[in-house]
């Protein structure tokens, strides 16, 4: 055994090895992109499966498959994702596994890093599985080996959602480092149980229905859903996740006041709580996201008709919408409890007045970056033209900040495609332009390339191909020609695709070469139907520098350079403007665009 | 025990070596230890917070407002930002430097860092005023930065762990190669703290 002290998402991936994971797989999503990483890095022997697969959906399947062949398999993803593997999931949660399935998605309260603030608990309910609902990291170290071994004991898939304040937070935990995959004991065929009809649905409709009452009479005794608080208590404070967390931070070891934590919320432990509600006469639920634990426990009092009162989102005792934080639950409980808490007295009145504001910091794209010059290009060529900028998810929606103000739209993963064809058809005039990133292409880009072709849009697509997932921490794609086998396979081409797809004008770019870039742009500009331009220059995390721009005398201070590109590696003071050398990456956008020629490139 | 250390700073500073060398250190001294970082985007220059919670009673992942022994912070404003976590009586290291935000040359706010400090020095009594570029000229490069200011902490006697323990960390966790130096760089702090 050994002890470690590990990050929220490297205690799901040992857990998930130590529960003898066969088949690992996922697609990159803050916060949850640690997990398939640490089990590929850890990957002793190679004996587990792991793959970033091209999507959530793909993903799925891929897991789908090799647990009806009774291996047990992992899928990660943020919440998000878990959108787009619904289709799979939804119609696995009738079929059922053979080997345990467990499906972290990771939840985003905030949002921090995300588009909306969904909630997967929610999900479980409406595909009617369990979920697990880890409060540390720790506890989700034991829960997702706990989690494999409820979904083979009842043959479903399971739900497993951290969020982010559990997956990229550190504890200790002690582990075994030689443990081993299972063996699998091979795909039985069946086509019974595995060729999904409405008969079969139907049938397992039932059977699901009346599964799920006895599980959540299974989770009454589960370990993680435990109160403390000593009998006859009349108020209580029912919590789970990272909401759990917060109470106990504030109550500690309190017995006067029952806390209540709920670590499985679907199926809803009732037994559990009835017991722990015995003599509770008003409770008070805190919980991020939707208001989940506290409908569910509505519902428990309404069914079995309990006199208790129930606080929380509904009755605005706790925030609608962001995060938990210690102090906003802290101030909720005391509030609750009729105390004065001494977290919350003061933090407004602390000698805050006339502290001076911090300066913003606000995220834009690196020095040297390759989408700022593609933007940069398009701008440029688009001048004096109506054209709309769909944009889509990556580094390169950063491209919406002054000065490149670049991103008219941007929605899900690869909707920008799609959406350039919709804004098309309202106005032909207009040129319309699709950004879309080379892991976001593979993910979710190709099919709606396929319907702009099929449906004869006019648009332009620009492939932003930097070789990699950037936005996510540089994750492998089908692209780049590495996987997480650790094996060199053929990168797929972009280029390719797009031809097969037949299109015929597909150019290929490099947008640090500005007037090549410009120069293909107006050529498409003019062209009927599609046409694709693949600017490829790799994000510059890939690679170091050899290379750096510097200013000379001739610089008249115009300032242009600032002005109309942004590079943070260049600052003015006064009529000064200077390069720091230790960000600029050459790339040389500025000096392409010095009306004097002023900046000049320099072996580093 | 029960100490709460928040270290903050800008994406690229090394804050999070620091906290992981203060988990660890921790655990060698036997504690219960936790911590959290407040990871941005994966381009540099937002603000990073890290939160060490070491104690047994350390629920949530982040230090509750209020509650911090000690903040080290490796950009002044930072600190400033981060203050309102600052428990009554308790101490803040900073870095008198500042980092202009990269945005600064296209919406300039005429941020030099000076009314932060001056701001640290009027309301926090037990303050420690560093310039990183002046600790680490003998190490060779401010980037020791992360590790000398450990040194301080400890030599002002902010941190609740031996030297020893400290030291040992420096020599498991950093790679090797680097340990020389920065053990150097925490020597030179640990000195620059008992001034
Ligand atoms: C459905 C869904 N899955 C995952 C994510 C997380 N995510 C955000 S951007 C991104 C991909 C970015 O890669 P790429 O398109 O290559 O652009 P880059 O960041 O490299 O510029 C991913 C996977 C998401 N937002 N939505
Ligand atoms: S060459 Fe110019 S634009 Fe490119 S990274 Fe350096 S300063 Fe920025
Ligand atoms: S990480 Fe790469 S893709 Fe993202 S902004 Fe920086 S250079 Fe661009």
């Amino acid at each position: 055994m050994k002890k470690e002290y590990v990050m929220g998402n490297q205690a799901i991936a040992l857990g998930a090895i130590a529960a003898g994971v066969n088949v690992a797989c996922g697609y990159p999503g803050t916060p949850s992109s640690e997990i398939v990483d640490t089990i590929a890095k850890r990957n002793v022997n190679k004996a587990i499966h792991v793959e970033w697969s091209i999507n959530e959906k793909a993903a799925m399947e891929v897991a789908a498959g090799a647990s009806y062949a009774g291996a047990r398999c992992l899928v990660t993803m943020k919440m998000m994702g878990l959108n787009v593997a619904s289709d799979a999931l939804m119609s696995l949660a009738y079929v059922g596994v053979e080997g345990g399935l467990v499906v972290v998605s990771a939840d985003d309260p905030g949002p921090i890093s995300s588009q909306t603030e969904q909630d997967t608990r929610l999900f479980a309910k409406y595909c009617r599985i369990p979920v697990f609902d880890p409060s540390s990291v720790e506890e989700a170290y034991e829960m997702i080996q706990d989690a494999f071994e409820y979904s083979e004991k009842y043959k479903t898939p399971v739900l497993f959602r951290p969020t982010t304040r559990i997956d990229h937070a550190y504890g200790s935990i002690t582990y075994d480092e030689n443990a081993c995959p299972k063996e699998i004991p091979g795909f039985v065929k069946n086509s019974k149980r595995f060729v999904i009809f409405p008969r079969l649905s139907r049938m397992n409709h039932e059977m699901i229905e009346k599964r799920n009452p006895e599980i959540g009479d299974d989770f009454s005794d589960y370990r993680f859903n435990v109160y403390q608080g000593k009998e006859g208590n009349k108020k209580a404070v029912l919590a789970g996740g990272a909401g759990y967390a917060y109470v106990k931070e504030y109550l500690q070891d309190r017995t006067d006041v029952s806390l209540i934590k709920v670590g499985t919320p679907h199926p809803f432990p009732e037994r559990f709580l009835l017991n722990a509600l015995k003599d509770v006469e008003e409770v008070l639920v805190v919980e991020e996201l939707f208001p989940y634990l506290e409908e569910e426990l509505l519902m428990l009092a309404g069914k079995k008709q309990l006199k208790i009162k129930v606080l929380g989102k509904h009755t605005g005792n706790s925030p609608l919408a962001g995060e938990n934080t210690a102090e906003q639950v802290a101030a909720d409980v005391a509030a609750f409890l009729g105390e004065a808490s001494n977290e919350t007295e003061g933090i407004e009145s602390s000698d805050a007045s006339g502290r001076p504001n911090p300066p913003m910091r606000p995220p834009v794209l690196c020095a040297g970056c390759p989408h700022r010059a593609s933007f940069y290009a398009v701008k440029q060529a688009m001048k004096g033209r109506k054209a709309n900028f769909s944009g889509d998810i990556g580094c390169y929606t950063l491209g919406n900040a002054m000065p490149l103000d670049m991103v008219d739209t941007c929605l899900c993963m690869g909707a920008g495609i799609t959406m350039a064809q919709g804004l098309h058809w309202t106005d032909k005039e207009t040129v319309n332009f699709a950004f879309v990133g080379d892991s976001t292409f593979f993910a979710s880009g190709m099919t709606g390339i396929a319907n702009a072709v099929y449906n004869e849009a006019d648009m332009i697509l620009c492939v932003l191909d930097n070789s990699t997932t950037a936005m996510t921490g540089h994750q492998p794609h089908p692209g780049t020609g590495m996987n997480m086998m650790g094996d060199v396979v053929n990168k797929i081409s972009i280029e390719k695709i797009l031809k097969g797809m037949g299109i015929e004008k597909v150019l290929n770019v490099n947008p640090l070469n500005l007037e090549e870039a410009k120069s293909a742009i107006s050529e498409c500009a003019d062209a009927p139907g599609v046409k694709a331009i693949i600017f490829k220059s790799p994000c510059v995390a890939l690679f170091k520098p050899t290379e750096k721009c510097v200013i000379t005398d001739s610089c008249i201070g115009c300032k242009k350079c600032i002005r109309e590109i942004g590079c943070p590696a260049i600052s003015a003071d006064g009529k000064t403007v200077k390069i720091d050398a230790s960000m600029c990456t050459g790339c040389s956008l500025c000096a392409q665009i010095c009306p004097t020629g002023a900046i000049k490139k320099e072996v580093r | 025990m029960s100490y709460n250390i928040l270290l903050c700073g800008v994406g690229g500073q090394g804050t999070v070596l620091a906290s992981k060398l203060l988990a660890a250190a921790a655990e060698k001294m036997g504690e219960t230890v936790h911590s959290a970082e407040t990871i941005g985007m994966a381009q540099r220059g937002g603000p990073v917070t890290s939160h060490v919670r070491i104690g047994k009673d350390a629920y949530s992942p982040l230090i509750p407002k209020k509650s911090a022994d000690l903040i080290i912070a490796f950009e002044p404003s930072e600190a400033v930002r981060n203050l309102d976590y600052l428990k009554d009586g308790g101490a803040v290291i900073t870095n008198e430097v500042c980092l202009k935000p990269v945005t600064e040359s296209l919406n300039p706010t005429g941020y030099d860092g000076k009314e932060m400090v001056e701001y640290l020095k009027k309301t926090v009594a037990n303050l420690v005023v560093l310039n990183a570029d002046k600790l680490c000229e003998d190490l060779g490069s401010s980037k020791f930065f992360n590790v000398a200011v450990l040194g301080v902490a400890k030599g002002a006697d902010f941190l609740p762990f031996t030297e020893e323990a400290l030291i040992e960390t420096i020599e498991t966790s950093v790679k090797a190669g680097f340990v020389e130096v920065n053990k150097k760089a925490f020597l030179h702090g640990v000195e620059e703290g008992r001034k």
